[in-house]
């Protein structure tokens, strides 16, 4: 008899859908991301492109710094917007619209745009490219924000928020 | 990271960061990290998937930062030397990720995933788009001054 490693019910209840979309997705993002500091040596993070792409319109000194960087990241976000349109083309096949209420889109937007430009990143610079540089910053920035929104995304839960 | 004698380097330079862009985007949008129902899964314990996506991504990144640089001394297109992604800690970054984590935790959406769920037709994101832009404003003009 051998003995599986992660009985299949027990892999059934935390992987519902399996773990290959999501393992395959993950290499992609890495892979997007090599590539551009293979080319450039930039290290890409998502959410500095609020702020450069804020420089088009306001003269703050914040937003002003990252003058020579909003043209590239704009081309960074009009690529992530293509590669998920190939996806949602080639693969999902409709239009997809979430359930998710507008205000909770509103006002989790508003905190995470506050938050990831006080907390020196995102999921992509701190989770993603921090880690991925082994630093000990983003270590503790993913660990902060990621047991702060569990406790969050349970307490929505608990309050039969949904979905 | 950034200066006027970054950009124009090379013709390739932006095509380059598209290319990056698309592959980063596919992968948002092939692992539903675009969907915030799937994100809000994870957090809320009913499917563990997201942090195949987010080790996933790390690894290759671990993989591309610790290798290339030993391949080469400089970007081809840029001529910058290669470096890691170091940032200072201090509160701030405790701070910033509780807010982070809490707006994460309420939308189920963060930057990356929500420039990506517009590309699968998620028109309804816009309202965390306008929150963000929004954020990113208030934190910047209390910031400069």
């Amino acid at each position: 008899m051998v003995t599986e490693l992660i009985d299949p019910s027990v892999y059934d209840a935390l992987f519902p859908e399996g773990i290959t979309r999501y393992a395959v997705g993950g290499v992609f993002v890495g892979l997007g991301a090599v590539v551009i500091y293979f080319g450039t040596g930039i290290i890409a993070g998502a959410s500095t492109f609020l702020e450069s792409t804020l420089s088009y319109v306001s003269d703050q000194s914040r937003f002003q710094r990252y003058r020579y960087d909003r043209d590239w990241r704009i081309v960074f976000t009009i690529g992530i917007i293509l590669g998920a349109a190939i996806y949602g083309i080639f693969w999902q096949g409709e239009l997809w619209t979430t359930d998710v209420q507008p205000v909770r889109l509103l006002v989790g937007g508003l905190l995470v745009g506050i938050g990831t430009r006080i907390g020196k990143g995102c999921t992509s610079g701190h989770g993603v490219c921090g880690v991925g540089s082994a630093s000990k910053t983003s270590i503790v920035g993913v660990m902060t924000f990621l047991l702060v929104a569990i406790g969050t995304a349970q307490l929505v839960m608990a309050l039969e928020v949904m979905p | 990271m950034s200066g006027p004698d970054m950009q124009g380097e090379s013709p390739l330079f932006l095509p380059l960061v598209l290319v990056g862009g698309i592959l980063f985007g596919f992968g948002l949008g092939y692992s539903h990290m675009a969907r915030p129902e799937v994100v809000l899964d994870f957090l809320q314990f009913t499917d563990f998937g997201l942090l195949f996506v987010m080790f996933g991504a790390a690894i290759v990144t671990g993989l591309g930062f610790a290798l290339i640089p030993r391949l080469r001394s400089a970007a081809p297109l840029t001529g910058q030397e290669y470096t890691r992604r170091l940032k200072s800690f201090d509160r701030n970054v405790l701070i910033g990720g509780a807010i982070f984590g809490v707006g994460w935790g309420l939308s189920g959406i963060c930057p990356g995933a929500a420039y990506a769920s517009l590309g699968i037709g998620n028109i309804t994101i816009l309202w965390a788009l306008v929150g963000m832009f929004a954020g990113a404003y208030l934190q910047g003009v209390w910031r400069s001054r």
